[in-house]
């Protein structure tokens, strides 16, 4: 597998959600790509946004004014 | 990139599936709703296709085959429309959430009771608990065909037998075996035949269907135009028109209709012969590989082309982000909305990689798969 390594996860409540933070951080340049969620989080499935740890507040407040409705961020190796 | 997600949906569909719907969006009006060419172009061509579909489950009568957007409305329609109060239903632990949910919300309605048919540690029902759990009230048993998890398929004759002999209706949850196995609704004694276009069928998504046996009566679940009778304050009672209010996927279902073509002409015995020696392929491949546990049962003579499997104690998720990041291999984690046969595996906080295939899968994209797997494990 690959080697783990400290990152930010922020989790959403829908797909649509996800597709919505998608867009606006490509649209934005703004650091992530989309996984699956990662079990020690939820073993629901769904889409969760990885990023380099670093990028939580500037994510948070991007977020935030962007009305992106996100449950969870936090930081795990994966 | 290799597509190794056909449970979910295939990707690979005969190129004439694809013209059909362009040719329909082009050419065709709204079926049933008027006597001009278009219209009738519409109507003759949904007409075939129910046609061809009653062909396909080995059915006869096509005007019971009533088209769906997916097997999850398939599944809607047709337990909410079939019970009544106070009701027992008997399913198993193999089954999808679009069997699940509509049963638990009728149970948490108090309008049915319900009880499982549990399965064991390589995810078969435990046959001798379908006679066990059947009560005085009892009116049906509702099973998958096979499980959209482990692939291993459900004896269908041998539930068959004992909900005829019981006087019990057969639901059947064809979403992972239509087009891929073969099934015949009639000599199999199913009531009920739930079926999505897009999977095993190679159609369009948003196409599925239901075929209902005379015999069985649904409350619909939606009405409205019908394009006949417009005065009545009630939809007709007529099928297929009862439970098919409003206008059709009529493009989708052009769709399907060539693909349904493509089946019959290829012969869905052929299909299932391919895509099981592409699923054992890729399972001898990976079954011996350090650190990887496979699920199912392969000892079945026939089984649906998925092979569920992890890695070590891998988070399902991370191997299935690898796989796509690393090696461009597509196929799907986690949950699978199969939570009850995820319970019976042990595998509810884990999850599963799944790889899935099709009639269009080569071999090349198993050993690439395998190979895959492989370079993680050793990793």
């Amino acid at each position: 597998m690959r080697i783990k390594k400290p990152a930010l996860v922020v989790t959403f409540a829908t797909a649509a959600e996800a597709m919505k933070m998608e867009k606006y951080c490509l649209a934005r340049n703004l650091p992530g790509r989309l996984i699956p969620t990662p079990q020690e989080i939820s073993a629901g499935c769904g889409l969760a946004w990885k990023a380099p740890e670093d990028a939580r507040e500037r994510l948070v407040s991007a977020m935030t004014e962007g009305k992106i409705h996100w449950e969870d961020a936090r930081v795990l190796t994966i | 990139m290799i597509y190794l997600d056909n449970a979910a949906t295939t990707l690979h569909k005969p190129p004439q599936v694809i013209e059909a719907v362009v040719e329909a969006m082009q050419t065709l009006g709204n079926a049933a709703r008027g006597a001009h060419e278009n219209s009738l172009q519409a109507s003759r061509m949904i007409y075939d296709t129910r046609c061809a579909l009653a062909r396909l489950f080995g059915f006869s009568h096509p005007e019971r085959v009533i088209f769906t957007a997916n097997a999850t409305e398939s599944l809607n329609l047709a337990l909410n429309g079939l019970f009544q109060p106070g009701d027992h239903v008997i399913t198993t632990d193999l089954e999808h959430n679009s069997v699940l949910r509509p049963l638990y919300r009728l149970e948490d309605l108090g309008m049915i009771s319900l009880d499982f048919v549990p399965a064991d540690r390589m995810g078969n029902p435990d046959y001798s608990a379908f006679e066990d759990l059947i009560r005085p009230n009892t009116r049906a048993i509702v099973t998958t065909h096979a499980s959209n998890l482990t692939g291993n398929l459900v004896d269908l004759a041998r539930v068959s037998a004992i909900a005829k002999f019981h006087g019990l209706l057969l639901v059947v949850d064809a979403s992972q075996t239509a087009g891929s196995i073969p099934i015949s609704m009639e000599d199999l004694g199913i009531d009920l035949l739930c079926f999505t276009g897009h999977k095993g069928l190679m159609g369009p998504q948003g196409t599925g269907g239901l075929c209902v046996s005379p015999g069985v009566t649904l409350r619909p679940w939606k009405v409205g135009g019908s394009g006949v009778h417009s005065y009545s304050r009630t939809q007709p009672e007529d099928y297929p028109t009862c439970l098919e209010a409003g206008t059709l996927n009529g493009h989708g279902i052009a769709g399907l209709s060539a693909a349904v073509d493509f089946l019959l002409e290829t012969g869905v015995e052929a299909i299932a012969r391919r895509e099981q020696e592409l699923t054992l392929r890729f399972y001898r491949g990976v079954k011996d590989i350090p650190g990887v546990t496979v699920y199912g049962d392969f000892s079945q003579p026939q089984r649906a082309a998925i092979v569920a499997l992890n890695l070590e104690n891998e988070d399902s998720g991370q191997v299935a982000d690898a796989l796509m990041e690393d090696f461009g291999i597509a196929v799907r984690s986690g949950a699978h909305c199969a939570p009850r046969m995820h319970q019976a595996l042990g595998t509810q906080n884990q999850g599963a990689v799944r790889f899935s295939f099709s009639l269009f899968t080569t071999e090349a994209e198993i050993d690439a798969a395998v190979a895959a797997l492989a370079q993680l494990a050793e990793n």
